[in-house]
């Protein structure tokens, strides 16, 4: 069976026989089966994918079949799917099932997707690296010594190593498209609201977005078609109409794109990435495009404003994990109070907690105006200044990540150093736009390095055209 | 040594959470009625299940709003929602979604009576909306403490008075006032015994004259008016026993007992949750338009006050009478009901105070399962001032007759039961010259100045009319036969 990369070659080769949602899916599960050592997969929903793929394959026979028919997807392990088992790769969730299903999971399975299983993830979708769950780190698939970014690693890994067509991930400060950067993927953050989050496990609610990661820009485009809109079980999801990605096309005319000169000016940016992002700049302009440079002096404060707010909703958020209600209780647990401190003290992983007890600190009274407050104004400060770039320029550009993927352990010692993997991504959370990241270049490494492509808020039709141009830059 | 208690003041600012009767929850579709099996009203929005989200229930707001208006508060236009967090075994998500920089409605009062029996106006800091906890249960598992979700996430209202309430009486006569508000608004039905309406007090004492406030106490779990009343009394005693030992208040949160009348210590300050308010993330600001306030005006009921003020002034009722009437809602409304169809406010006031009252008492009914129609009490007002039965008569005989059948017309019922006084004069007539026929000599005595024969005269007449005759009208015609 051939690496499909697009939904539309699938359903090609399924209209000529030659492949079938069967066959598709006993592929990917001998596939998966193959590259256990990834440790990507919790859990494969093998019956039931296999059950799901013949009833798709009637419907297509009978021509009944949804806009999804073919497209066999994963699920990052902190979206809802009712019946199946979710943990966010944490202990704390250790044998819970979902009562429910997320929305996102409703509109894939309403056209005809198919869910294969869940896939690894950073605990609580908190690391950038893939290396705080409890299931161990997810592996590269270009180098397995190396790790698969985070937190959506298993997504990013999965669809690199072509054990799913798309994976869905979530995104609070990068973790999708930084993983897409490791692993040579495409991974899409929608407009913050585009997406309903309803049955996706919080981390930063005002930051978290779903989005896909995926193959080729045809299939993120239709899987954000599907799952963006407006939701009731959602009132802070945007009821600004869809408009059909997936017919988006490349652009005919010429766009104004803007680059951030602190961002490229950082001294952490790698050279060979530098050197790639300013080649991408030149031949835009060559090709016409009107590509300039701009100030954005927020670079110092945009990760530390950015860990202050994440990690005080974090902190609230993850406050019902308490050992009361459900998932993970303490053997040791007597009483309340025992329960509450033992089930979180060993149910959590040392990054989550390390995370709730600074969010905790920057809600508390006396320290609240220095830090909360402070990077609440810090972010007004980001989404404006991005806007007022944004209504010059159609896109901003910039490096996914300021390094390829790096060897797996090497960054957990400071957690500081693995915050600043965040530097760039961090940026399209806290304005609540929608970035992409595209899988453009290799290192002398043979190592994948993204660049990142962003657009204002609702922007994601634009986004996915001009990102088609980008891709086919690269062919 | 005794203490002169009244060298201090107490001053009291009241905590009301008032819990809203709308029929599904604050944040999610399930059903807010009291007394289900334990944990049968809950999904998982209610249960704090990782993924899920509020979504604020529209009528929360319709109520606040109604609240608002009837409390003189100034509603506030961007409301956002606050996340206010702590651990406890009945809160699922670890966190209570309220209100906490922008309350729905800001200032506001409420007009009571204090101890002289003047008026006062009690001002309010603030109303906001919020949710209720589940119940913790530990007295039905011997071994295990257990929890039912079924109030989980129920709308509350929490009204907040300025620190100006001077004795247990008026803090009494406040939470009066403000339970028949909520329930002549009908957004709460005002129970505190079952908990629909709790109460929150905040106490401190300081020497009269003295301006600045002093350490206070916050005393809970009170779970009636006179419970309020007592527990503050205690507290303020409490306080003023320490200061004139020399000893200091601190500032602490205390348990009232109710069986015991005392109240025992539950936090100290440093004990004090910090409860990390910051925005809620999950529920977009609501914008309260001024159309939408106005809409709201326009559909409450008639309240209390202005009752009250059309009964003495438009009616002429004494201001006892118009309290009496106005207290609960559904008999205010019977009686502005009855006031529709006859002028004789007074008479009408006197039957609902009277007859209706006692026999919703004897009967242990409300008024709502009372079957007569405020119309026919009309009718009946209707017989007396015709002159066709007299009051004392229309109370004691023809009330129960009209409460058996709503449905006859009064009129009927008290013919046919022969209540209707004889004042047809002709008839009257014949039955009088009947009567001093019967009795010629006794006649001729009254002629001669023996008036006090008119009553025999009289018991004869009734006895003809079998009591129907009108005792003036009769009174007047014997006289007048016999002098002729």
């Amino acid at each position: 069976m051939k690496n499909f990369t697009s939904l539309s070659e699938i359903r090609e080769s399924i209209h000529s026989g030659s492949t079938s949602c069967q066959s598709l899916v006993d592929y990917y599960l001998e596939r998966i089966d193959k590259h256990k050592d990834l440790n990507i997969y919790i859990e494969v929903f093998t019956d039931e994918a296999i059950s799901r793929a013949k009833k798709v394959d009637e419907k297509l026979q009978a021509g009944t079949a949804g806009r999804l028919a073919g497209m066999v997807i994963a699920l990052k392990d902190n979206i809802c799917f009712e019946g199946h088992k979710v943990s966010a790769s944490s202990k704390i969730l250790e044998g819970f099932e979902s009562l429910y299903s997320a929305t996102v999971v409703e509109r894939l399975l309403k056209e005809d997707a198919i869910i294969i299983g869940r896939v690894n993830c950073d605990e609580f979708a908190m690391g950038s690296a893939n290396e705080t769950s409890t299931y161990g780190p997810v592996k590269n698939p270009c180098d397995p010594k190396t790790v698969a970014g985070g937190s959506s690693g298993g997504s990013a890994a999965a669809v690199a190593a072509d054990l799913c067509q798309v994976a869905l991930g979530s995104d609070t400060g990068g973790s999708i498209r930084q993983p897409a950067a490791f692993c040579g993927v495409i991974g899409m953050k929608p407009t913050y609201a585009r997406v309903s989050r309803f049955g996706l496990i919080a981390y930063a609610s005002s930051f978290d977005q779903i989005g896909p990661l995926a193959k080729s820009i045809e299939d993120a485009a239709l899987v954000t078609e599907i799952i963006a809109g407006v939701d009731p079980n959602d009132s802070t999801s945007s009821s600004v109409p869809v408009t059909p990605y997936s017919e988006a096309k490349i652009p005919s005319g010429k766009k104004k794109i803007a680059y951030l000169k602190e961002y490229i000016e950082s001294p952490g940016l790698n050279p060979e990435i530098k050197e790639n992002f300013l080649k991408l700049i030149s031949d835009l302009k060559a090709q016409g495009h009107i590509v300039e440079e701009q100030k954005f002096p927020y670079l110092d404060v945009i990760v530390p404003s950015y860990y202050v707010l994440t990690t005080a909703e974090a902190s609230s958020n993850l406050a019902r994990f308490d050992g009361a209600h459900y998932g993970y209780r303490s053997p040791n647990a007597h009483d309340i109070e025992s329960t509450y401190k033992l089930s979180r003290t060993e149910g959590f992983g040392e990054e989550v907690k390390r995370r709730i007890m600074l969010g905790t600190f920057v809600l508390s009274s006396g320290y609240y105006d220095a830090y909360y407050t402070k990077a609440q104004r810090v972010r007004r400060l980001i989404q404006d200044r991005t806007e007022e770039v944004l209504k010059n320029y159609d896109f901003i550009l910039m490096p996914t990540t300021p390094s390829t993927a790096f060897e797996i352990g090497v960054k957990n010692e400071d957690p500081t150093v693995v915050y600043l993997e965040d530097i760039y991504t961090v940026h399209a959370n806290l304005a609540g736009i929608p970035a992409i990241s595209l899988p453009l270049w290799k290192s002398s490494e043979n190592m994948p390095i993204g660049v990142q492509l962003m657009a204002a808020s609702f922007k994601e039709e634009e986004l996915f055209s001009f990102s088609k141009l980008l891709m086919n830059s690269k062919n | 040594m005794s203490i002169d208690y009244n060298k201090y003041e107490t001053v009291i600012g009241l905590e009301i959470h008032v819990q809203l009767n709308t029929l599904s929850k604050t944040y999610c579709s399930d059903s807010t009625k009291y007394g289900a099996a334990p944990n049968t009203h809950i999904s998982p929005v209610s249960l704090g299940h990782p993924g899920t989200l509020p979504v604020a229930n529209s009528k929360v707001i319709e109520y606040a709003v109604r609240l608002g208006i009837a409390l003189n508060c100034t509603i506030r236009e961007r409301n956002e929602y606050a996340r206010k967090n702590y651990f406890y075994a009945d809160l699922p998500k670890g966190y209570q979604i309220t209100q906490d920089k922008t309350p729905i409605c800001d200032g506001g009062f409420v007009n009571v009576t204090d101890k002289n029996g003047d008026p006062k106006k009690i001002e309010l800091t603030r109303i906001h909306m919020e949710e209720d906890a589940g119940k913790s249960i530990h007295d039905i598992d011997p071994f295990d403490s257990l929890i039912d979700l079924n109030r989980a996430g129920v709308p509350l209202l929490e009204i907040v008075s300025e620190p100006v309430l001077r004795s247990g009486e008026e803090a009494y006569s406040f939470i009066s006032e403000v339970r028949k508000l909520v329930r002549y608004l009908d957004i709460c039905d005002g129970n505190m015994e079952e908990g629909s309406m709790r109460c929150d007090a905040n106490i401190s004492v300081r020497l009269k004259g003295d301006t600045e406030l002093r350490n206070r106490v916050e005393v809970k779990n009170m779970n009636s008016m006179r419970n309020v009343q007592k527990a503050i009394e205690l507290e303020s005693k409490r306080q003023i026993g320490v200061y004139e030992n020399g000893g200091e208040v601190d500032q602490e949160t205390r348990n009232y007992n109710a069986a015991k009348n005392e109240t025992s210590i539950l936090r100290s300050k440093e004990d004090a949750h910090d409860y990390r308010y910051f925005p809620e993330p999950d529920l977009s600001p609501i914008l309260i338009q001024q159309d939408y306030i106005k809409k709201i005006k326009s559909t409450l009921p008639a309240l209390p006050e202005e009752l009250f003020s059309k009964y003495t002034k438009e009616f002429g009722l004494s201001d006892y009478d118009a309290r009496n009437l106005t207290e609960t809602k559904a008999i205010a409304l019977y009686y502005d009901e009855i006031s529709n169809h006859t002028k004789e406010y007074k008479m009408a006031a006197n039957i609902v105070m009277g007859p209706l009252k006692s026999h919703l008492n004897d009967k242990a009914i409300e008024i709502g399962e009372f079957n007569l129609s405020a119309s026919r009490i009309s009718e009946m007002i209707q017989l007396i001032k015709d002159g066709k039965i007299a009051n004392s008569k229309a109370n004691k005989e023809l009330f129960p007759l009209m409460v058996k059948s709503p449905d006859v017309t009064v009129q009927k019922l008290a013919e046919e039961n022969h209540l209707i006084q004889e004042s047809d004069s002709d008839a009257l007539l014949e039955f009088v010259q009947q009567a001093i026929a019967k009795f010629p000599d006794k006649a001729e005595a009254y002629k001669n100045g023996k008036k006090n024969l008119l009553g025999l005269f009289m018991g004869e007449v009734m006895k003809l009319s079998r009591g129907k005759a009108d005792p003036k009208v009769t009174n007047q015609m014997i006289r007048e036969e016999l002098e002729k």
